[in-house]
């Protein structure tokens, strides 16, 4: 595994990924950070710019599993996986994004996954303090899929209801039911209730009907 | 014909105002609005009086981009002062708002070749200055 940038994510993720046994080579182009890291993870780290090519190839990129570019500049880290995968025929990348209004940037140029810390701070609190009452789980861009968790309030039109009788819009289904600490997966005849976390599987788009049909009328903020 | 040049330090500025005096519609995008220094210097009149379009921006944001004029523009030339930058808002200006002619200046010998394998057209000022001065030797006989 070869890491690009030895910031805090790079320095912390080597010492994990080596701590489970893989070969891993962290990249840092700051000389004084270089030699800081290297007292403690010695000839795993390696001094350098990851975007040149040279520095990669002495890496030893051309027979790298994975490699994950965690740099503080997104230029950098989307041309580190670009030639990872597309050069040196990497199979997996891993992106980090600094900036969120970057993300569409690594997606045109086909780098997935991309990682925002920003974007993982943000679905925490919306998970904490959901403002929608619904929280985007996890987008599966490729299968054009979503899942999403929403909180059934007290007079949600579906509590009370069997998973059977619920209308809800075609490219949707429940596929879990968070109750009193445990989950399960519903049948047709499970029961909602209110204060259950609901997890669906949607087709994008369809955050809206199913806010309706399971929430009674609330604010919505508008983003 | 309308260029975009992005990045206006030495190259990027000398480049547009060619381009201008050419007859080209000319518009020029820089996150540091000082170097619209850049564009004035040694000239009769001002850059916008002389027909010139500058807009302060970054070259990875879109709205700069487009505020820029990147979906009228012909030609896209990226000379900011980072190559990787240069790479990727080359792509940009290719894939997503396809731009006919995109050039992107890179430092950097190795990836500026790999790059114009890739299709890309790269213009690499370190690669000449290494051309230059090989062929300079050549031309010595001692």
């Amino acid at each position: 595994m070869i890491i690009a940038g030895g910031g805090k994510v790079g320095w912390n993720l080597a010492r994990e990924l080596m701590s489970k046994d893989h070969e891993v080579t962290l990249i840092e182009a700051r000389r004084d950070r270089y030699l800081v890291i290297e007292a403690e993870l010695e000839h795993a780290v390696q001094y350098g710019d990851a975007t040149e090519l040279w520095v990669l190839e002495r890496a030893g990129i051309q027979r790298a599993d994975l490699v994950i570019a965690v740099t503080g500049d997104d230029e950098d880290n989307m041309l580190v996986c670009q030639v990872a995968k597309e050069k040196y025929l990497c199979d997996r990348i891993i992106a980090r994004v600094n900036n969120p209004r970057n993300y569409q940037h690594f997606k045109l140029l086909g780098i997935q996954p991309a990682v925002s810390a920003t974007d993982l701070i943000l679905r925490l609190i919306e998970h904490e303090v959901p403002r929608y009452g619904l929280v985007h789980l996890l987008a599966l861009e490729e299968e054009r899929l979503e899942i999403i968790e929403l909180e059934v309030p007290g007079d949600s039109p579906v509590a009370g209801r069997r998973v059977a009788d619920i209308d809800l819009p075609d490219g949707s289904l429940i596929i879990s039911v968070l109750r009193a600490g445990g989950g399960f997966v519903p049948k047709p005849d499970t029961v909602i209730q209110a204060g259950d976390e609901v997890l669906l599987v949607l087709d994008p788009g369809l955050e809206e009907s199913i806010t309706t049909s399971f929430a009674a009328p609330v604010q919505r903020a508008r983003g | 014909m309308f260029v975009l040049i992005v990045g206006a330090g030495r190259v990027g500025s000398a480049v547009a105002k060619t381009a201008l005096t050419k007859g080209y519609t000319v518009s020029v995008l820089d996150e540091d609005p000082l170097s619209h220094e850049r564009l004035d210097a040694g000239q009769q009149e001002s850059w916008e009086d002389a027909g010139g379009q500058f807009t302060v921006g970054t070259a990875l944001e879109l709205e700069a981009l487009i505020a820029a004029g990147i979906d009228q523009a012909d030609v896209f030339i990226a000379s900011t002062d980072g190559d990787n930058t240069n790479l990727i808002i080359a792509q940009i200006a290719r894939r997503q708002f396809g731009v006919d002619r995109v050039i992107a200046r890179v430092m950097d010998p190795a990836r500026a070749s790999w790059y114009s394998e890739q299709g890309l057209h790269t213009i690499s000022p370190t690669q000449h200055a290494i051309d230059l001065f090989d062929r300079a030797i050549d031309a010595t006989t001692v």
